[in-house]
């Protein structure tokens, strides 16, 4: 594909989203080591490429439901990082005032439905919100991340097949990052493309490079358009791979792969890579790559400062939000 | 408000329908009420329900909103919670409480939690619609009573109405909830009539009905095991023993006050559900009466329920698998320290 496709603000855009999310993580990953961040942290490190590339061809009203490892998907559907922050820390200033945490983490307002702590579950649900859009006969579409693993789960299945019987609205992002928790792919599916799976439900499928943004980009903006266009779902694989342990900060030593495929992916990085591609075309340059960096860390630093600032939640709020009181 | 003062309100417009035929007709109410309700799950459309409870729905609303899906009841319940976070207010209908197992994901890890997990930044305006209860010969996966797992779990309210009345008023106010909601039917008393009012009216939720005055002992019963005690107080007040019957009608919130405050009247109380013993609404009724009414107590609070099997098909031992009016006069008259009559 030709770089000079995107306008020069996509490519800003697609940098700038990958820069806030690999930031973010890699913050978020130091204060798990330092003992700051309870319970379980899935970094997104590595797959930057995919949520940014999608949601930079989505529009502000379409949906977005994630899985555990969601963080990013939050940042490129444009979250705030002080917000996303606390609540990783648990703290009463966070998205979910505490309750939520890495694994629940979401944004209504953004129209992103919220990360999930089950493997699959989120896919029944964006299946729900483009039964919305259809319903209401808006274009709006439904875009649901979802990893290779969960493709084995019986809900993803459910909710292909609703799709697809009901002609919805959705996008079907599968980020292939070639392990499910500890096991690799290749021992827990028969198939090597995930996107054979799509054919099953009638749903046309293709496969992007996973580190490239740009290739992702245009791959969302038609599963999109043919969305909006009242033709159904579409199924992207993203080959994509994820450069900390399932969980936590760890990323070589590793029982279940090679500190070498680490390496070999890793020269594939999605960012090194596009910020090579962009100013060696001479579309942005090194000085202005290296200001959006500087700016995002500032970001960074100040979300980390607002979440170590802000209070735990207070006890009385132990009990609330289970219900919606009625009036 | 209870169920009586609610019919004496409405007792001009009462006809008499059945089970099924309240369902049928609040649901259709409600739609042309709100376009945003729609009704989603297998069957539903074109046939009407495999017992006739969307009957009808698809003729006067279309299938947009009345909509056949796959049987693939975990994606219908996520159907319902994407497209009430998106601000649509659906009912999903689970044919059989028994497949709310094959949907526990999304039922009790979604939909339930949703709100809480979101800080409380989510609405949840859904209904699922489900049928339970034995007495078909449905067999061991098409009859159960599973009320008690889903009580268990925050976030949901769970409604098991008597009546063709309260299943009318008690779907109004499910599909009115901005929670998630289960109402389940009762499968063997779809055509059992009743007298229901025509306009669309609402029983709150978590708010029991005295259905009978009484004075010895206290029943606390709900869906059909309400008309088979009905039945057995009928009997002993033969006996000369006169029981309250007191229906909570929404057993997730459950109206603890209106039980407590009969069992400190009558001193004495018998739980009756179809469910099984072990584990079911039951012990949870019987631990908050003693909590809360362990020194007006004259006797054990006492069960009467299902075995603890799985449900059979042979009518020959259904029969003796279900709580029917004579099991519960029995409860009741060991409750007293009564003896059977005759013996």
């Amino acid at each position: 594909m030709s770089i000079l496709e995107p306008s020069v603000e996509v490519l800003k855009d697609l940098h700038h989203r990958m820069l806030r999310i690999r930031l973010f993580e890699e913050a978020a990953g130091k204060l798990f080591e330092g003992n700051k961040m309870p319970g379980f942290l899935h970094l997104y490190v590595g797959q930057e490429a995919v949520a940014s590339g999608v949601c930079v061809a989505m529009r502000e009203d379409d949906q977005v439901s994630s899985t555990h490892r969601g963080h990013g998907h939050l940042v490129a559907k444009g979250g705030n990082l002080n917000q996303m922050m606390a609540e990783l820390m648990g703290k009463a200033d966070g998205y979910c005032n505490g309750k939520g945490g890495s694994m629940h983490i979401c944004d209504l307002d953004l129209n992103m439905l919220g990360a999930n702590g089950i493997v699959g579950g989120g896919a029944p649900i964006a299946v729900g919100a483009g039964f919305a859009n259809k319903y209401r006969g808006n274009d709006t579409v439904s875009v649901v991340f979802f990893g290779d693993g969960s493709t084995n789960i019986g809900a993803f299945h459910e909710a292909a097949a609703m799709a697809s019987a009901l002609k919805l609205p959705v996008l079907f992002v599968c980020e292939n990052n070639e392990y499910g928790e500890y096991t690799p792919r290749h021992k827990v599916m028969a198939i090597t493309d995930v996107v054979d799976r799509a054919a099953g439900y009638g749903m046309p499928g293709v496969i992007v490079d996973g580190m490239d943004a740009i290739a992702v980009h245009e791959a969302a903006l038609e599963g999109l358009a043919r969305a909006r266009a009242g033709e159904g779902p579409s199924f992207i694989e993203a080959k994509t791979y994820r450069y900390y342990n399932h969980h936590g900060v760890q990323t070589l030593g590793m029982k279940y792969r090679t500190d070498e495929e680490v390496e070999e992916w890793k020269k594939k990085d999605c960012i090194e890579g596009f910020e090579k591609r962009v100013t060696e075309a001479g579309l942005i340059s090194a000085d202005e790559l290296a200001a959006v960096r500087a700016e995002v860390q500032a970001e960074v630093d100040a979300a980390v400062e607002f979440g170590e600032n802000s209070p735990y939640p207070d006890p009385s709020t132990l009990l609330t939000d289970v219900y919606t009181e009625m009036v | 408000m209870t169920a009586t003062e609610t019919a004496t309100e409405n007792a001009e417009t009462a006809r008499e329908l059945t089970y099924v035929g309240a369902f049928n007709e609040g649901i259709k109410q409600l739609m042309r009420e709100d376009e945003d309700i729609f009704v989603a799950g297998e069957d539903v459309g074109i046939q009407g329900g495999v017992f006739g409870s969307f009957s009808g729905l698809a003729d006067e609303f279309g299938e947009r909103r009345a909509v056949d899906t796959p049987i693939a009841e975990q994606a219908i319940v996520g159907l319902g919670i994407g497209a009430a976070v998106a601000g649509l207010r659906p009912v999903v209908d689970l044919m059989f409480m028994d497949f709310i197992m094959v949907a526990m994901d999304q039922i009790a890890n979604q939909a339930a939690k949703l709100k809480y997990m979101f800080g409380g930044k989510a609405e949840l305006p859904l209904t699922i619609t489900t049928n339970g209860g034995a007495g078909l010969s449905a067999a061991a996966q098409h009859s159960q009573s599973l009320e008690a797992f889903l009580c268990h779990v925050p976030g949901l309210k769970v409604v098991m109405p008597s009546s063709p009345h309260d299943l009318k008023g008690l779907l109004v106010a499910c599909v009115r909830d901005n929670n998630p909601t289960i109402l389940v039917k009762n499968k063997a008393m779809l055509g059992v009539t009743g007298p229901v009012p025509e306009e669309l009216y609402e029983i709150p939720l978590g708010v029991g009905a005295k259905v009978r005055e009484g004075t010895d002992v206290t029943i606390v019963a709900y869906s059909r095991m309400v008309s088979e005690s009905m039945k057995a107080a009928e009997r002993l007040a033969d006996e000369g023993i006169n029981c309250e019957i007191i229906d909570p009608r929404t057993v997730q919130p459950l109206d603890t006050d209106i039980i407590v405050e009969s069992a400190k009247k009558t001193n004495r109380v018998v739980v009756v559900h179809e469910a099984v013993r072990f584990g079911g609404l039951g012990a949870e009724i019987a631990a908050q009466v003693q909590e809360e009414a362990f020194d007006y107590l004259d006797a054990p609070v006492a069960r009467v329920a299902a075995p603890f099997s799985p449900i059979p098909f042979s009518p020959g031992l259904e029969g003796h698998y279900v709580p029917n009016a004579k099991r519960i006069a029995a409860g009741i008259r060991e409750t007293l320290g009564r003896p059977a009559p005759g013996a």
